[in-house]
């Protein structure tokens, strides 16, 4: 699941890296006209890639199938709107820290009771939780309601007065998520490789053995639900930066469920998968957008097809095309 | 809080978990007999409240337009069962989740090609569109006891087919133990797509007969997805009684909170929720 890539296929992603990282360089010159538009697009998918990876700590590792995983993504906007004071820049060292504490706190929370279910219940109670956060927000006169907040003044990243990065300027702040994007990816290689990482996988795999093993499912669940919580905190914050504003839908379970689509359509369990989904999840989506206003049932059907064609995702598909040689997955625990 | 305005707020938050139970039945049953979690339940709903008003419209009865919206949700629900649904039976539930995930996309975005996306109301029929009057100030519109009775009747009617008839003996049997039901020749085939249709036609009339109290609206289904997954997972799932009984205490619940703390109303169903899970994970009858 997370032993080393084919070596083909890590240097397909590779490049695909240094396409984006490279991007700003030759962008103005081969889309002149959309380049700043494609620069924030690439930005916002990268964001949404985090948050997929995140679900996919849970979903394709852990076995936890949340369908609430929005919620923790919009907290995270949330916090930097609640946090930003109205015609200021935020102090990012102060708000960033808070923002995941807020997250980890209310992902701790709602795990611990959502833990003590499995399976079916599990999917329905994060949904009920995840609209539970909803209706904070859309109901209550907290950060706007329905109507949702702007934030101002982008939160300024300096020390001892100095400005390290200007996340204002989209260029500067595509780099800033590039970088994120990749330290979340090798932060989620790095966890799922530890001890702890090996017991959760164990768990996706066989929760009884792993309790005959003498560990205690749960709370590695807990903290493996907290951490994919908080990561999508991060993303929902990097989201608020990027657009300045926040508003429930971020929260509702529309977004659970597109980030859910794209963990699968990538190919779950396998973290570059999600990525990947993530961006072809996105990029369909501006080209329907760009065919018909139907564009909704066009993704449905997109959805449907996926399911049916794919089981078991684009990542199943690659591996497959650029596989081992002897197939090891059944002795992996 | 007076005798009457009490008795108007029980009234009506029975009237919403009776109907909650009509809907959230189908799903308890879909999921307890088919193992499939669906997620396109709701745009049943929709189907049958916006069937209502369209038909309504056009035949200027509602008693027609309900009539005939049940049969279009069945064989809708059947023709999706029978299309998609069925290679579901040995996948994850993720994939269940995810391909009715789809199909939702798809129901809402042809409910916005059809009818558009504005909210419509729906007329009360004539015979029903009065009031009783309780005292100087409040009074109690008749079509909601009428909405509360025919939710009545059709749940005292699934409790008959279902214990007390051959088929409703399979669709039990089919609830405890799949595998079994198959291996004693049963036609599985068709019980899955009858109890899917059945869940669907319920869900479809229960939207109908709504439809001229909560107007119709673009993602109607979903709000009313949401609640009986809670009334589900609260009744535990798979169980009919613990669906009538989390869709009568979601129902007060729901209507009680709007009364004592209105600010939070949306809240108190999920924490009613939360509260049944700490002390049963399983739900009150799983």
């Amino acid at each position: 699941m997370t032993d080393r890539l084919p070596r083909p296929l890590a240097l397909l992603l590779l490049a695909l890296l240094a396409v984006l990282v490279l991007y700003p360089l030759f962008g103005p010159m081969l889309f002149p006209e959309k380049h700043t538009f494609l620069l924030q697009k690439l930005t916002g998918i990268m964001i949404l890639a985090i948050l997929a990876m995140s679900l996919d700590l849970l979903v394709g590792v852990a076995g936890l199938v949340s369908l609430g995983h929005a919620a923790f993504f919009g907290l995270g906007g949330y916090m930097l709107a609640i946090l930003s004071p109205q015609y200021d820049a935020a102090n990012i060292w102060v708000v960033l820290p808070l923002a995941l504490l807020a997250v980890a706190g209310a992902a701790a929370l709602v795990g611990f009771l959502s833990i003590r279910t499995s399976g079916i219940y599990f999917i329905m109670v994060t949904l009920a939780f995840g609209q539970m956060g909803f209706y904070l927000f859309n109901d209550t006169k907290l950060a706007g309601g329905s109507d949702g907040a702007y934030i101002m003044v982008k939160p300024a990243v300096e020390i001892a007065g100095y400005a390290l990065v200007k996340l204002g300027s989209k260029q500067s702040f595509y780099y800033v998520v590039l970088g994120l994007f990749v330290g979340v990816y090798f932060f989620f290689r790095m966890l799922l490789a530890s001890p702890f990482g090996r017991v959760v996988r164990a768990i996706g795999v066989n929760e009884n053995r792993v309790r005959g093993l003498g560990f205690n499912p749960a709370l590695y669940k807990l903290v493996a639900f907290t951490i994919g919580g908080t990561v999508a905190g991060l993303s929902g914050f990097l989201a608020a930066t990027q657009y300045g504003f926040v508003n429930p839908s971020m929260l509702s379970w529309h977004h659970s469920g597109e980030a859910l689509v794209m963990v699968i359509l990538g190919g779950m369990g396998t973290l570059f998968g999600p990525v990947l989904g993530a961006f072809v999840f996105e990029l369909a989506r501006l080209g329907f957008e760009s065919m018909t206003e139907h564009w909704l049932a066009l993704m449905g059907a997109m959805v449907i097809a996926i399911v049916l064609l794919l089981p078991k995702g684009l990542a199943g598909l690659l591996l497959q095309v650029f596989g081992d040689p002897e197939p090891k997955a059944e002795e992996e625990e | 809080m007076d005798f009457w305005f009490s008795l108007i707020q029980i009234l009506n938050g029975v009237q919403y978990g009776l109907l909650l139970f009509l809907v959230a039945s189908g799903l308890t049953l879909i999921f307890g007999i088919m193992g499939i979690i669906n997620l396109a339940h709701g745009s049943f709903y929709m189907l049958g409240a916006y069937l209502a008003y369209w038909l309504a419209a056009k035949t200027g009865s509602l008693t027609m337009a309900v009539a005939l919206s049940l049969p279009i949700a069945a064989l809708v629900g059947y023709v999706i069962e029978s299309l998609l649904v069925r290679t579901l039976y040995r996948r994850d539930h993720l994939d269940q989740v995810l391909l009715t995930y789809g199909l939702i996309l798809i129901f809402n975005e042809s409910q916005r090609m059809l009818w558009g996306s504005d909210v419509h109301g729906v007329q009360v029929p004539a015979l029903l569109d009065w009031s009783i009057r309780l005292n100087e100030t409040l009074s109690y519109p008749v079509y909601r006891l009428a909405v509360s009775g025919v939710c009545a009747v059709l749940a005292v009617g699934m409790w008959v087919v279902i214990q007390r008839t051959r088929f409703g003996m399979w669709v039990r049997a089919g609830a405890s133990n799949r595998e079994m039901v198959a291996a004693l020749g049963i036609d599985v085939k068709l019980l899955f797509g009858v109890v899917f249709a059945a869940g669907a036609a319920l869900a479809g009339l229960s939207g109908a007969i709504a439809a001229p109290m909560n107007s119709v609206y673009p993602g109607m289904g979903e709000s009313v997805l949401i609640i009986c997954f809670v009334v589900v997972v609260i009744g535990g799932v798979g169980s009919i009684k613990g669906a009538f009984l989390g869709a009568l205490l979601i129902g007060l619940a729901d209507t009680f909170g709007k009364v004592f703390v209105p600010d939070f109303a949306s809240f108190t169903v999920y924490a009613v929720m939360a509260a049944v899970l700490l002390w049963k994970p399983r739900g009150l009858f799983a």
